[in-house]
């Protein structure tokens, strides 16, 4: 049997674990550089504030409304994360961490547990601990316990936020309910595909014929339709290395001059570079965007990105931040007011595992280079080492107006009791 | 790897396959005091872990968060202002446990006191008054104070 764990609004959720006051509220937790909102309170969303609402738009929604609004507090978060992750461990030595708020479980040799039992003592354990509600779905396959998981957090009076599909008649009541574009894995381009199947639920996804998904689709939409079908053939960990790895931002201010943009991209990649290197990847290429601001509608518009095929795959920070500096001055235009750029490094194969190319191949210093500056950074925080293309003089500052205290990493901030 | 003969596991005419030496047992003990031709230490056979605060005073990881008192209302208790609280979340509330609660828009920290009649905040200094929880006050118990921690 697999599960997931996923918290509810997770974001929020921190924030009321520490201001108790909010339960109940509205509340909103904006991203980095409080650019727009990433997660909502229930409340927040019964009231019909949007996913992505941007922040700047949305001030006066959220005074009428009496949203309290966050900026995202990531050492918050992640602390908080970790807590729950190491409490899932206590429950089966088989966990896959998703993402920063939910898990798969797996339980091999669990034969005769009451899973319904089981699924509320986590759920249990994870909130009288942490202090963070979760939704809990079992199954048999990886893809329906992402669907009981759905059914737990839909209906939460019902299922008191577990929910176990464990016989035929679960399965096929679950996969009628939920709709196609709620299925793992069934992005925007597959939906289409199989709209013209007529295809609305989960249901009618697997009623097609075996043969026509395998000539039609990829591996992967058939290794879904297995699972959906209660036939496990995901498994724990397997669609956890990234395809693509991305930093994109806002900036601060808006940048009409090559050199702050230049600074920015190549931080973005440093960061990127540094993402690739902790899940021991290789990139093959790098994307780089560059647009103005789009809500500004008076001003001249551009947006534009460029792509940089690599020699040979890389993870060193200098090759990645050098091409995409170079990329990003290829596409910048004189005369236009920057407000966001992005690098994306994609191609990835695992480190150490590509083909030996005849003429090019990485500078051999570069990789335990790039491991002290991973060891240094880690040790004292706050990007102190940095390439020179980097900016030197000051430490480039989100901007966080509403940010919580660090209650668990910082000890000037923590709770006050009286 | 050796190539003593009962380890060979496989020969074929271009390959010979070794099965490693498995070293458990084999009566041979590392020491990490360095080689020197002079006495050994005689601590070397004493070592033991040394002392971890955080080991004696968070004994669940996952559930302990740390907060700070701020006021008199628990010196009897030997909470002094701006000392250092150690909570823990996963233990239960009980009479006579010190615990953090959040009552009506803020954090306190108080003794627990079950009584017949209901529940009771108890602060440990006399111009303080105990607090009795009625169902109008917006009442949570957060977490179980365990140790405290102070400068001296």
């Amino acid at each position: 049997m697999f599960a997931l764990v996923d918290c509810n609004n997770f974001y929020a959720s921190c924030e009321r674990v520490f201001n108790p006051n909010l339960r109940d509220k509205p509340i909103a937790v904006l991203s980095n550089n409080d650019g727009c909102v990433i997660s909502r309170s229930d409340e927040a969303k019964a009231i019909g504030l949007p996913m992505g609402a941007p922040a700047f738009k949305y001030e006066g929604f959220f005074r009428a409304n009496n949203i309290q609004v966050f900026s995202s507090n990531y050492p918050l978060y992640g602390d908080m994360s970790s807590r729950v992750m190491r409490i899932l461990e206590q429950f089966t030595p088989d966990v896959e961490i998703y993402s920063i708020d939910e898990a798969f479980l797996e339980f091999k040799g669990f034969d005769n547990y009451n899973f319904q039992d089981y699924g509320c003592q986590i759920r249990k354990r994870i909130l009288k601990w942490t202090g963070i509600p979760t939704s809990v779905g079992i199954a048999p396959t990886k893809a329906l316990s992402k669907v009981a998981n759905k059914i737990a957090r839909k209906f939460p009076n019902k299922t008191k936020g577990v929910y176990v599909i464990d016989s035929e008649e679960k399965r096929i009541k679950a996969l009628k309910w939920i709709k196609l574009k709620d299925v793992w894995g069934i992005g925007r381009g597959l939906q289409k595909r199989l709209a013209v199947k007529n295809c609305k639920t989960a249901y009618d996804f697997v009623q097609l014929p075996d043969e026509w998904v395998r000539k039609n689709f990829s591996i992967t939409e058939w290794k879904l339709k297995k699972d959906l079908e209660g036939i496990s053939t995901i498994e724990l960990d397997e669609l956890k290395t990234k395809r693509a790895i991305a930093t994109t931002r806002s900036f601060e201010y808006t940048f009409s001059d090559l050199e702050n943009i230049k600074e920015r991209v190549s931080t973005f990649a440093t960061s990127c570079a540094e993402k690739l290197r902790k899940q021991g990847s290789s990139c093959h290429m790098i994307i780089v965007m560059l647009s103005s601001d789009s809500h500004k509608k008076g001003l001249e518009q551009h947006r534009a990105s460029t792509m940089v095929r690599l020699p040979y795959p890389t993870d060193s920070t200098l090759i990645i931040s050098n091409n995409a500096v170079s990329a990003v001055a290829s596409i910048y235009k004189k005369g236009i007011k920057y407000k966001r750029a992005g690098v994306i490094v994609t191609g990835l194969v695992p480190t150490g595992n590509h083909q030996l190319h005849l003429f090019e191949h990485e500078n051999p210093k570069h990789k335990p280079l790039m491991h002290t500056i991973d060891r240094l950074n880690t040790k004292y925080g706050d990007y102190k080492l940095k390439l020179a293309s980097q900016d030197l003089e000051r430490t480039w500052k989100m901007r966080q107006e509403r940010l919580s205290s660090r209650y668990t990493t910082d000890i000037n901030e923590i709770l006050k009791v009286k | 790897m050796t190539k003593n003969k009962e380890m060979i596991l496989h020969k074929t005419q271009s390959l010979t396959f070794f099965t490693p030496e498995r070293l458990d047992n084999s009566g041979a003990a590392f020491f990490n005091t360095g080689i020197s031709a002079g006495f050994p230490s005689p601590a070397e056979d004493f070592k033991q872990q040394r002392l971890s605060l955080d080991n004696e005073l968070v004994k669940n990881k996952e559930a302990t968060f740390f907060a700070r008192v701020s006021g008199q209302s628990m010196i009897g208790a030997g909470l002094d202002d701006s000392d250092l609280l150690v909570i823990d979340r996963s233990l239960e509330p009980e009479h006579n446990k010190i615990a953090v609660c959040f009552l009506d828009g803020e954090f306190t920290v108080k003794r627990l006191k079950v009584e017949r009649d209901g529940v009771w905040l108890q602060p440990e200094n006399s111009n303080y008054e105990p607090i009795k929880i009625t169902d109008d006050n917006d009442f949570v118990i957060w977490g179980i104070v365990t140790n405290v921690i102070k400068k001296v």
